[in-house]
């Protein structure tokens, strides 16, 4: 006991005169909380659209002004020639042509029915998707108002109509920052539990105290205790900062128990934790270590369900987020934060994240070895 | 192996792959004796005395340290030695007290006797004005002899000293000798590497490596009158000169 006192107190003076670790662990919540769910907008806005009017009618311009009142697109321009509004696609200042027919109101007057030309600029397909479905169903809401305005409407309507209305549950404004904050803070908690712990044992080895400590007759599990505690508590501050943060600035409190997260974290961070010594029982500098990180942490972001959904993944995908640890926190948070989901709910993920602290920390301390 | 010796080395052997870093070197050192471990660049000192202190596993050979064996007993050799490596490896980001607490304590010191040994260790090395700073801003040589103090904290029975004053000046290092005199005259067994000759002829007994074999043992006296060299320089040249392996 009063050896891992004397390394705890060595560890923690370390790190509170270690200028970079604190900027690390203060300003690194700070600036990806605050600046990132900026950026991480799953909202498609400023779709830039060219408007080809051949038919310069009364349909026509209100057409366009509903278009542009809807706030999601901006009028590149509005001319009389697709060739010309197909040269802003092509220089990229475009997304989507509209044209529309010479006949138009005609059509619509006479026959009942006028067909509209939309091409998309597909190069970013999810903006293309979706911006293409917003100026649709604009457009069927302008159809709608037409029918309404214009054409006579038989008492009983003679083509019956769906109407669908609903409702979003969890969050109701469909706000993404509720959505991405806590997710974000994930990956932030997972970065200083794993990186910052293999960085600190590596640097030990690279500068040789590791072997001055390796002489001495301290047992595996003392050393190993006494890099982890520091970090496994660096890593909750982490996590207590940017709760704080998100109720701050975003008005996030989660619906669920905090403790709840803070159970789960707690366990999440001995298996992240258990990583982070094991990418210092490989890597021999604080390079290698680092590159072994980067490469991880993009595994991590990417296949942990933070800006894509694990669902709409392909099957095999799909099984690797189940080896991902990042992908069951992030899960949990989601759930806790915008549910309320209980310490039940979450049994099978708390689980997971026990299982992946036995099995990380074992194989580290399996293969940290004192004598070479 | 018989008790009285503080090292019995038989037949070590430590290969890396194909190639034979130490080459079943056999030696005793006595209790309490200044042993200089001369070698070469490479002749494999390091490796030999990185397996003496159960930081490496030999891959054959046999060894008792401290009186135990060090195969089985790896753990309990450490805490019966010291050990300075060629790398400084105190805790540059800590103060020299923080340093001594943290050896001291690892190596189980009470909060008392860390106290008496920073008060002692402090007074003998003059450092009490420093006591506070980051070891980080003191110069090489004051390192060298803190370390040194610390790889001596829980006053072991062998010292293992690689290369402790390389990089030094000579006025420090004639300090830092006075010091290992000190911890032989108590009785500690000094096990110490070096490439300064004049220090050579400080050791109560002489080894000299070349190529992982030990070539000759022998006193410094004894070692020059062998070789019918004027110095210990000499007889070292005389051996290293046959090396084949480089660097």
């Amino acid at each position: 006991m009063r050896i891992l006192r004397i390394l705890l107190e060595k560890e923690f003076r370390q790190i509170f005169r270690d200028p970079a670790i604190l900027r690390i662990i203060f300003m690194m919540p700070m600036i990806q909380l605050l600046v990132l769910p900026m950026a991480a907008d799953y909202e498609i806005k400023n779709v830039n659209v060219a408007v080809v009017d051949l038919d310069h009618s009364t349909y026509s311009i209100q057409l366009v002004n509903k278009v542009k009142a809807s706030g999601y697109f901006n009028l590149v321009d509005y001319n009389e020639s697709f060739e010309k509004s197909l040269e802003y696609v092509e220089h990229d200042q475009a997304d989507i042509v509209l044209q529309i027919p010479a006949s138009f109101e005609k059509d619509l007057v006479r026959e009942d029915k006028a067909t509209l030309f939309m091409a998309l600029n597909a190069i970013n397909g999810v903006k293309a998707n979706l911006g293409g479905a917003y100026l649709r169903s604009i457009i069927n809401d302008f159809n709608r108002e037409v029918r309404l305005d214009w054409v006579q409407l038989p008492r009983v309507n003679p083509q019956p109509t769906f109407q669908i209305s609903s409702i979003n549950w969890f969050n109701p404004l469909m706000n993404y920052k509720i959505f991405m904050v806590p997710g974000i803070l994930v990956v932030l908690v997972t970065m200083v539990g794993s990186f910052l712990t293999a960085l600190n044992i590596v640097k030990e080895k690279e500068v040789g105290t590791i072997e001055q400590i390796n002489v001495t007759p301290i047992h595996k599990y003392q050393f190993i205790l006494g890099k982890l505690i520091p970090f496994w508590v660096l890593g909750l501050t982490t996590l207590s900062i940017g709760l704080t943060l998100e109720w701050i600035f975003y008005g996030i409190v989660p619906v669920g128990n905090l403790s709840t997260i803070y159970i789960f974290a707690a366990v999440y961070l001995l298996g992240v934790l258990g990583l982070g010594l094991l990418i210092s029982t490989y890597a021999q500098t604080q390079q290698q270590a680092m590159l072994i990180s980067f490469f991880l942490i993009m595994i991590f972001i990417l296949l942990g369900g933070l800006y894509t959904s694990i669902e709409s993944m392909p099957v095999w995908a799909q099984v690797f987020t189940k080896f991902n640890p990042v992908s069951y926190f992030i899960e949990v948070i989601r759930m806790v934060v915008l549910k309320g989901s209980t310490l039940y709910d979450i049994r099978f993920h708390l689980l997971a994240a026990a299982a992946f602290a036995v099995v990380l920390n074992s194989w580290a301390i399996v293969n940290y070895k004192k004598r070479s | 192996m018989k008790e009285n010796f503080a090292i019995s080395v038989r037949e070590l052997t430590k290969r890396f792959n194909d190639f034979t870093a130490v080459n079943a070197i056999t030696f005793d050192v006595k209790q309490g004796e200044i042993f200089g471990f001369l070698g070469a660049n490479g002749a494999g000192k390091t490796t030999a005395m990185r397996m003496l202190c159960g930081l490496s596993f030999p891959t054959s050979g046999q060894a008792m340290v401290a009186g135990y064996d060090l195969y089985q007993d790896a753990e309990k050799i450490k805490k019966s030695i010291g050990y300075m490596s060629q790398k400084f490896s105190l805790y540059e980001d800590l103060t020299i007290r923080e340093n001594i607490r943290f050896y001291g304590g690892i190596y189980g010191l009470s909060d008392h006797e860390i106290k008496t040994k920073t008060e002692t260790l402090v007074h003998q090395l003059h450092l009490e004005e420093q006591l506070n700073k980051l070891v980080k801003s003191l110069p090489l040589g004051w390192k060298q002899k803190l370390s040194f103090s610390v790889a001596m904290i829980h006053q072991p029975k062998i010292v293992f000293l690689d290369e402790p004053t390389g990089g030094v000046d000579p006025v420090t290092r004639r300090e830092f000798w006075t010091l290992i005199y000190e911890a032989a005259s108590q009785g500690t067994t000094v096990f110490v590497t070096t490439h300064y000759m004049d220090e050579a002829e400080y050791c109560d007994r002489v080894s000299i490596m070349v190529d992982g074999r030990i070539d000759a043992l022998d006193t410094p006296l004894e070692l020059k009158r062998k070789f019918n060299a004027p110095s210990m320089e000499e007889v070292f040249v005389q051996l290293a000169r046959k090396a084949k392996r480089t660097e």
